[in-house]
């Protein structure tokens, strides 16, 4: 079997500008609606309570708030989290001082757990979590840390590896591909919590390999192809790798497409951010990396060094 | 060309060897267990083992196997009705001294656990339970310390009868204020020799010598460092008390503990003992504002100077001294029983550290016929426990008597042994997971696993035809060591987990794409078939190591900044990557020398179809 069979270089750099724009659009979209709508938090962030309730039989959301809103619970709010059993009820942070911020928290949780039973005596507590203000300030702090220090990280590796121009290429076009996935849960108000932000990093990382591996053919299409002008490096080089940036992304999204329909609610959310993170993947490392490395200046002097030239016939004569 | 030299088949062979070992604890399962432990100075012994044993036979409880492992007894039977009788048995049987606590023990055979060979361990997402997260109050840490001083040395320049005009606190200094040069020289000296701990200095102002006792910074911390240790040693102790088996209680940064309970299935107990965010004090009664036993008094009515308003146990008003005589982190034990002298009356039995001793001695000396009162401090909130008359003076072990029942004296010796904290503390995090929640989420995590791997097999079978193969292969090879690594380490496995061995796997076979992908490139060049096969790893290695790399700088900065299910999902994505370039370049090379390394003359690879390229020579420009 065989997918993909070119016989020539695709001119994917003719059409750069396009692409360009079109990446341009997408970025600023998703800059805006991160601006106008911000990140759906989850509590890990934002402090507050969450809990899992699950009953004999279908319940509505609707009539959970009716029930805790008699109740006097305020500011609860309450979806479906999986099957038309199981709810989530969130309960945002008290505004009690600190220091009795538990005790608030303990006597709301109460409270809500015996409206419910009152109503319905199936209601089974499957899980709390409880988070004080504190904690998530440090961890928005320290998940920015994390994705400063891969960023850091990437680049100073490729720098070393590669060239700085690749390296700076690289970095944008990546995060380029978290903006987005960002957008995309600011626009649809999707949970962001810690696993969504661990998946936003692991694609991060992840996205990255697709770049090296169309720059590293870029350097050996330089040494080999002499002629060509850079445009034309980068096109074999695209054409080259296409089929198996294509094939290892499919074989991830096969596993991330098995834990989106069979993960449960738990992982939803962090299969979805992964399943865009490929998606914009394949794309901006391959097609928006390579015009900005284009536009960075890259030359053929930057890979094929002087002192090497002279090994240069020998390289060629290697490859039939 | 092509061939391994037997070595490296060796390595190969030894590495799944070693990874099936520790792989196969994981698929037993798991049997009903109870777990028996001793609380305070019971110990778990060999005559302890043949009571519980007599006594599950006695009540014709089957049992699979006993075995006492560290500071307690296991007993695993074979169904959970077992389980459920056998604990009411062992509680019967042994009383209070001990705890039995139901859980899970895997049902691995004994070798493999001789082995260490242990299966996977299971965060509380995947088996239930209730995690907490601790914030130790450190201000308050050091206000105690401040307060503990001004007493200290309140007393110390009373008993050398140094002669100091004011003594007092301010913000975190002690200051002491002296009318004569010789006094203040005198004490100057004495403070010296007591605390090497605290910076002294001296002044003056107003025409008084002022020397103010100032805590240095590396007692600071060393204060910080041994709140924290005993707050977790405190903790540790009221967690036995719930007889839960396997507890984490460790220190989560610099001011927070981490307390995790696994298969606890009543939170709220849990949380009563653990959450009690308690501190003990004594403090002497103050006896010239009583009129009988009685400060009713003052229901409505300000504390006087030096004085502290609290309320007793029975809601009755006391009125307590500000000095602090010791506090509950000097109480070592405090046990309840029964005075056999006096009519069998309930009491609780106190046992003291040294330094408490002392500070008790002292204190009781000239108090005798006068009253100290217990105080519990929750939450900000005094309550005092017991206001005893003190009947001589006290030394390192006395009791409190006079308790009306002996329920009281359980939950007061309770009190005041898991009261034991250096500071207060809160809960700034509770998570609280349902067992059928955490087997749910087992199952949806192995599913998604399963089922992603059968679509990776399909497709890769399908499209390199045996190449395929021998990439699903060194798959399943990565997936092994994975877990074999995960078992060996015992590194918590969490739902976050098992999608990052989910998503390894998917990004792993990467590697092997790359190389079959090079293979394919270079037969269409032209290359010959073992050629092909020599330089497409040759040349897919450089990318693998490099894509790895930066796949790894992400993993590594999740482990160090990732913090709860971040973490969890770190761990796995870093193993993961170390596996998965071992089994992509090392197992799949060797399977694929295996079948074609040797052999003189090969005609075609099995790697799908490449022979439309024979025409056209892809991308060569030049």
């Amino acid at each position: 079997m065989e997918f993909f069979k070119f016989k020539k270089s695709i001119p994917f750099m003719k059409h750069a500008l396009l692409f360009n724009v079109i990446s341009l659009l997408t970025f600023l979209l998703a800059v805006f609606f991160l601006w106008k709508n911000g990140l759906h938090l989850s509590i890990e962030f934002t402090g507050g309570a969450v809990m899992e309730v699950k009953y004999a039989q279908a319940v509505q959301p609707d009539q959970i708030r009716t029930t805790l809103d008699k109740a006097g619970v305020v500011g609860a709010e309450v979806i479906k989290f999986g099957s038309a059993q199981d709810i989530l009820i969130r309960l945002p942070r008290p505004a009690a001082v600190d220091q009795n911020q538990n005790a608030a928290m303990e006597s709301i949780k109460g409270r809500v757990m015996a409206a419910l039973l009152a109503t319905d005596k199936s209601a089974e507590l499957k899980r709390i979590e409880f988070v004080g203000s504190s904690v998530g300030k440090e961890l928005a702090y320290d998940g920015a840390l994390a994705l400063l220090a891969v960023c850091i990280g990437i680049l100073a590796y490729l720098a070393v590896r590669f060239e700085w121009r690749f390296a700076v290429a690289t970095i944008i076009a990546n995060l380029h591909d978290v903006v987005i996935i960002l957008g995309f849960f600011a626009f649809f108000q999707w949970e962001f919590s810690l696993p969504v932000l661990a998946a936003v990093l692991a694609i991060l990382g992840y996205s990255v390999n697709e770049s090296v591996v169309v720059f590293d053919r870029a350097r050996e299409n330089f040494r080999k192809m002499r002629k060509a002008t850079t445009p034309e490096i980068f096109d074999a080089a695209i054409t080259g790798t296409i089929s198996r940036t294509i094939i290892t992304h499919g074989t991830t999204q096969m596993v991330v497409l098995a834990m989106l329909i069979l993960g449960g609610p738990a992982l939803h959310y962090f299969a979805l951010a992964l399943t865009i993170g490929i998606c914009f993947g394949i794309y901006s490392s391959v097609l928006v990396a390579c015009p900005i490395a284009n536009y960075l200046g890259v030359s053929r002097e930057d890979f094929v060094k002087p002192v090497k030239k002279e090994d240069e016939p020998e390289v060629i004569s290697a490859q039939p | 060309m092509n061939k391994y030299p037997a070595w490296k088949y060796v390595v190969i062979a030894l590495a799944l060897v070693m990874a099936l070992i520790y792989t196969v604890p994981n698929l037993f399962g798991e049997s009903p267990a109870v777990q028996v432990s001793g609380l305070r100075t019971n110990k778990i012994d060999v005559a302890l083992q043949t009571r519980v044993t007599d006594a599950l036979k006695s009540a014709s409880v089957s049992t699979d196997s006993i075995e006492i492992h560290g500071e307690s007894l296991r007993i695993k039977f074979k169904d959970a009705d077992a389980q459920i009788k056998a604990k009411d048995v062992i509680t019967a049987t042994l009383g209070e001294g001990y705890v039995a606590a139901l859980f899970n023990l895997s049902s691995s055979p004994a070798w493999l656990s001789r082995l260490n060979a242990f299966p996977m361990y299971l965060g509380l997402d995947l088996r239930g339970g209730v995690h907490f997260l601790m914030q130790v109050d450190m201000k308050a840490a050091v206000d105690k310390a401040v307060d503990r001083y001004l007493g200290e040395s309140r007393a110390l320049l009373r008993d050398k009868k140094i002669f100091y005009s004011g003594i007092a606190r301010e913000a975190n200094t002690v200051v002491v204020r002296f009318k004569e040069r010789v006094e203040a020289d005198k004490a100057l000296k004495e403070l010296g020799t007591q605390y090497a701990e605290l910076a002294i200095r001296e002044s003056t102002q107003a025409e008084q010598i002022v020397i103010t006792l100032t805590m240095k910074p590396e007692t600071m911390v060393k204060l910080q460092e041994s709140a924290l240790q005993q707050n977790i040693t405190a903790l540790r102790k009221r967690v036995n008390e719930l007889g839960v088996s396997e507890p984490i209680v460790q220190q989560q940064g610099a001011d927070r503990i981490l307390i995790q309970l696994a298969g606890v299935t009543d939170p709220a107990r849990a949380k009563d003992v653990i959450g009690r965010t308690a501190t003990l004090e004594f403090r002497m009664v103050a006896e010239e504002y009583m009129a009988g036993r009685n400060f009713e008094q003052f229901r409505n009515e300000p504390a006087p100077f030096g004085t502290e308003k609290m309320i007793g146990a029975s809601d009755e008003i006391v009125l307590v001294r500000k000095l602090v005589i010791l506090t509950g982190d000097k109480v070592t034990d405090a046990q309840p029983g029964f005075d056999s002298e006096q009519g069998n009356r309930p009491l609780v039995n106190i046992r003291l550290d040294g330094a408490g001793g002392r500070a008790m001695t002292l204190a009781t000396r000239e108090n005798v016929g006068k009253n100290m009162a217990v105080i519990l401090i929750e939450k900000g909130k005094p309550e005092v426990l017991s206001w005893p008359t003190i009947q001589s003076e006290l030394g390192a072990q006395f009791r409190i008597t006079g308790i009306s029942s002996s329920l009281e004296a359980k939950n007061l010796a309770l009190l005041m042994r898991a009261g034991a904290l250096a500071a207060p503390m809160e809960i700034i995090e509770e998570r609280t997971i349902g067992p059928s929640l955490g087997a749910e989420n087992i199952e949806k995590g192995k599913n998604s696993l399963l089922f992603g791997f059968a679509l990776i097999t399909i497709f890769m079978v399908a499209y390199y035809s045996l190449f395929g193969v021998v990439s699903v292969i060194s798959l399943a090879a990565n997936l092994l060591f994975l877990i074999a690594l995960l078992s060996m380490l015992q590194a918590t496995l969490t739902l976050p987990g098992i999608a990052a061995i989910a998503l390894t796997l998917g990004m792993a076979i990467d590697a092997n794409v790359l190389i079959n992908e090079r293979i394919r490139e270079e037969l269409r060049n032209g290359m010959s078939p073992q050629m092909a096969i020599q330089t497409g790893y040759e040349r897919a290695l450089d990318t693998i190591i490099d894509s790895n790399v930066t796949t790894l700088i992400a993993g590594l900065a999740l482990l160090i900044w990732g913090s709860g299910p971040v973490r969890g999902f770190a761990v796995v994505h870093c193993l993961g990557i170390m596996t998965s370039i071992f089994s992509a370049v090392m197992v799949s090379r060797g399977i694929v020398n295996f079948i074609y390394g040797g052999r003189k003359k090969v005609a075609s690879l099995a790697i799908g179809n490449v022979s439309w390229a024979k025409t056209a020579k892809i991308a060569k420009a030049s």
